[in-house]
């Protein structure tokens, strides 16, 4: 049987995200308790969080978390990273021993800045440089892959159940300003650990409950800019196109929305000139950029969130106030398990996005931990 | 009569106990079929000169007519077949080249019927497009790589001209001169209703039509009949002319005869005088000579039109796809080898070029590895039957379709194949008035509309099914599509899996 990246596997799925707007950290079991309500919406065949805030010592350092199947794979990428970076730190990333967890690969962090001479020979920025870099380890490298590569951020993932993917990790004894977490019901799958979520390139991740029917057409398209979709998961893919979209053509996350979502012609022609215009023009560059089939997506960049559906809303997806705190997931339970009286609960319409941002300007400034109330 | 070896290839069978002797198919076939014989006071038939056309099979009445494939046989031969030897006896008659017209009707595997789509079941739900929005609206043009913006969200972006369509289908390039004027007025009409765009072929553009003009691609080809200021200034796109499937590589001829008054105004030559399209232009000998005319073009119609060029699905398709794209055209109409045509040698009707579905998914490849794909539509043609085709196109890469036959079949084309005559019974391959005038153009347009709206909604419910909402997420996604019954290097050149896979 064809190991997941050689095939296309489908999947249903729990999501959840907490934002403290207030730029605050909090611990992971918070987001731990809140995916773990929705124990019923996965399988056991994948869980992850990404958590945002969490390496202040290491904040303008790309820290690399990495999965090796053997030593060998180890070696080959530590001497690729040798070349290309100085390494400021490198760690076994810590675990603890879980009964649901088993067959775990090694897993290392490094957290890295590009050689400056390999850089300037290179000619790209370094975002470019380090995307290029993910790519050919993952691709080139047999065993090695890189699944997260963001700044003062990491992603945790694993096959099993998400709440036993965060005792794993110890996910407690993180605090962040912005989490997400994943539960992963795949229909079928030979369980392994990079095809759980959240998906990760440099600070933007994904999670995702859904199957793109788009997939092939939106693959294709992130092609042509130079993008390889090694895993052939519809969350790459949305991943890519946020990447795409927000780093590369520099969108407002507001747009970028409109583009995965984006709204029907007989709407577009209700609007306004201006932005009958800036439809009209969005939609015919980034046809290929629509995301098609039913998604609830949180899509976590910097400095906030963005969930959202697919436009005629074929997932689920709630979201709630209260305070600073956004909370957003699949199911309402999963929120009033971490916040139990919210200000505000609502439910996002078709291609309606929650967006939810640090409201300070310099958020790498702000690292108080605070008592969230839950 | 038998002297040219010749037997009939079908035979005319008349109930005559329903006959009532009215002599419609006598007034109805142009070839001169039926008579009535004063003496025996019935209506008889010249089987030799029947081309099943159908048209008093239709007509009669009394519903007394049949037409069946003569059971005169060969001894039978494998390799001497009766097309074999009847068409050597027709050029040991006649020492000229074999004239065909439609499509090429040689058994070659049709890719479209060993391609079969997707649909969801569980995990992603269909979509019913009844209750659902469903979008088919399409653009054809070329497309920038990004937008761009200012500071308040207005956009920088030159968006390049573009062509609107509401279903992802054009009508193909059929002049006027191949065809009759009320196809080419049932043609215009319907693409104006429907949202969509004829195209005039190379035979000019009818100054009755010119109010079509914003549904209207005109064409340039070898011959530049019709091509002046206004033609060029009242259509909504400029198509250069390179090929076309029926006959790569070849030229056209519209016979003295065809060119009435009315064709001569129109393709701006004397009357009478045979039309004649050399094979190559002769301004284009190479790939820049193409971007000189594309920029000519674009400069006469102040870079308001989007100028496409269309070619003949050939070997080397990919390439010159690729080398079309960075010429600067706005799209590529690609018409495979079955691909229809008024009036084409038989020899290369049927042997040259190679089938639309392969060129489609080879070009689209092309282009997509040269990250140039999304900057130009495709418009894929060459037999396109019915929705499915279209799904099966635009899943291989198509961003449209043009139908030429189809169209043509609508409005009561019977398939003879005798368009090179110009005696088609049906008014629509000929310039005889009184041919002419059968077909209704009141009835024509509405057949057509009909036809694209019943496609519509039949892609509608198969992108449903797949749980797609918007036909731009079909495109290139040949996940939807596995194959039956093909060799793995087929699998491999179409770009999709086998069934079961
Ligand atoms: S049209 Fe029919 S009924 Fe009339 S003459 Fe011909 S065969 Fe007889
Ligand atoms: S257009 Fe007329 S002549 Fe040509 S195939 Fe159709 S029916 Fe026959």
């Amino acid at each position: 049987m064809l190991k997941e990246g050689n095939i296309r596997i489908p999947s249903g799925c729990a999501i959840s995200g907490i934002i403290d707007k207030s730029g605050a950290v909090f611990s992971g079991q918070i987001i731990a308790d809140s995916i773990a309500t929705m124990h019923d919406r996965s399988n056991g065949l994948g869980g992850g969080f990404a958590a945002y805030g969490i390496y202040p010592d290491f904040k303008e350092h790309y820290a690399f978390h990495m999965f090796y199947d053997d030593a060998k794979a180890k070696q080959d990428t530590e001497d690729l990273l040798k070349a290309n970076f100085v390494i400021a730190y490198e760690e076994k990333i810590p675990t603890r021993k879980t009964q649901s967890i088993k067959n775990a690969p090694l897993i290392h962090r490094y957290f890295v800045l590009p050689k400056l001479e390999v850089l300037n020979a290179s000619e790209m920025n370094d975002e470019d440089f380090i995307v290029k870099f993910i790519f050919n380890v993952n691709k080139n490298i047999d065993g090695a892959y890189i699944f997260s590569s963001g700044k003062n951020m990491g992603v945790f993932k694993a096959v099993g159940y998400p709440e036993d993917v965060a005792e794993f990790y110890k996910l407690e004894t993180y605090n962040g300003y912005m989490w997400t977490a994943h539960g992963r019901f795949p229909t079928n799958t030979p369980g392994w650990w990079g095809g759980a979520h959240p998906f990760n390139l440099l600070n933007i991740s994904v999670v995702h409950n859904g199957e793109l029917s788009s997939y092939d057409t939106n693959r294709k398209y992130l092609e042509e800019f130079g993008y390889s979709c090694t895993l052939m998961t519809d969350t790459e893919v949305a991943a890519y196109i946020f990447d795409l979209l927000l780093r590369k053509h520099k969108l407002p996350v507001t747009l970028a929305a409109k583009v995965i979502a984006s709204p029907l012609w007989n709407q577009v022609e209700r609007l306004s000139p201006k932005e009958r215009e800036l439809y009209y023009n969005l939609k015919i560059i980034y046809s290929k950029a629509l995301l098609n089939g039913p998604f609830s997506i949180i899509v976590t960049y910097d400095n906030g969130f963005i969930a959202i559906n697919d436009r005629i809303k074929l997932r689920p997806l709630t979201a709630a106030s209260q305070g600073d705190m956004i909370y957003v997931a699949s199911e309402e339970s999963a929120i009033r398990r971490v916040c139990k009286n919210p200000d505000k609960v609502w439910i996002p319409k078709g291609g309606e996005p929650v967006i939810a941002e640090i409201e300070q300007q310099n958020i790498s400034e702000i690292y108080d931990k605070k008592e969230v109330t839950a | 009569m038998s002297l040219n070896y010749l037997t009939p290839e079908f035979k005319v069978l008349r109930d005559y106990d329903r006959c009532i002797n009215c002599k419609v198919c006598m007034r109805q076939c142009a070839n001169e079929v039926h008579s009535y014989d004063e003496d025996l006071d019935k209506m008889i038939a010249d089987d030799y000169k029947c081309v099943n056309c159908q048209r008093c099979v239709v007509m009669c009445p009394t519903h007394a007519l049949t037409i069946i494939k003569h059971p005169q046989v060969f001894r039978e031969n494998a390799n001497w077949t009766y097309d074999a030897i009847r068409d050597i006896y027709r050029q040991a008659e006649t020492g000229g080249v074999l004239l065909s017209a439609m499509g090429n009707d040689r058994p070659y595997p049709i890719y479209w019927d060993k391609m079969v789509i997707n649909a969801s079941q569980v995990t992603n739900p269909s979509i019913d497009p009844l209750r659902e929005p469903m979008e088919l609206k399409i653009f054809i043009g070329r497309k920038p790589d990004k937008i761009e913006l200012d500071e308040n969200l207005n956009v920088k972006t030159k968006m390049p001209p573009q062509l609107k369509l509401n279903f992802p289908i054009m009508f193909s390039a059929m002049s006027y001169g191949s065809i009759s004027y009320n196809a080419h007025a049932s043609l215009a009409r319907a693409a104006k209703e429907l949202g969509i765009y004829y195209n005039t072929g190379e035979g000019g553009l009818h100054k009755d039509f010119r109010k079509y003009g914003e549904n209207t691609i005109v064409q340039v080809a070898s011959g530049r009949f019709g091509v002046d200021r206004e033609y060029l200034k009242t259509a909504a796109a400029v198509e250069i002319k390179i090929g076309q499937g029926a006959k790569p590589g070849i030229g056209g001829h519209l016979p003295g005869e065809k060119v009435s008054e009315d064709i001569s105004e129109t393709r701006m030559i004397p009357v009478g005088s045979d039309a004649i399209s050399p094979a190559p232009h002769h301004d284009i000998y190479s790939i820049e000579d193409l971007s000189q005319l594309i920029y000519s073009l674009k400069e006469a119609t102040d870079y308001k039109k989007p100028v496409g060029v269309k070619i003949a699905a050939v070997n080397n398709v990919a390439a010159i796809a690729s080398g079309i794209a960075r010429a600067g055209a706005d799209y590529i109409a690609i018409d495979g080898f079955r691909g229809g045509t008024g009036a084409a040698p038989k020899r290369i009707r049927d042997n040259v070029g190679i089938p639309i579905e392969f060129a489609i998914a080879s070009v689209d490849s092309r282009l997509r590895s040269e990250g140039i794909r999304h900057t130009i539509s495709l418009v894929a043609a060459g037999s396109i039957r019915n929705s499915a085709d279209i799904i099966k196109a635009i899943a291989l890469g198509a961003d449209a379709v043009y139908i030429g036959s189809a169209a043509l079949i609508a409005i009561g084309c019977h398939m003879c194949q005798q368009c090179n005559t110009g005696k088609c019974n049906w008014g629509i391959a000929t310039q005889d008035p009184n041919l002419v005038k059968r077909l209704n153009p009141e009835i024509g347009y509405k057949r057509l509309i009909n036809l694209i709206t019943a496609w519509g909604h039949e892609i509608q419910e198969m992108l449903g099914g797949m749980g797609i909402n918007d036909i731009e997420s079909l495109k290139g996604n040949r996940l939807m599509l596995r194959g039956i019954g093909m060799t793995q290097k087929e699998l491999d050149i179409l770009g999709i899996l086998a069934a079961g896979e």
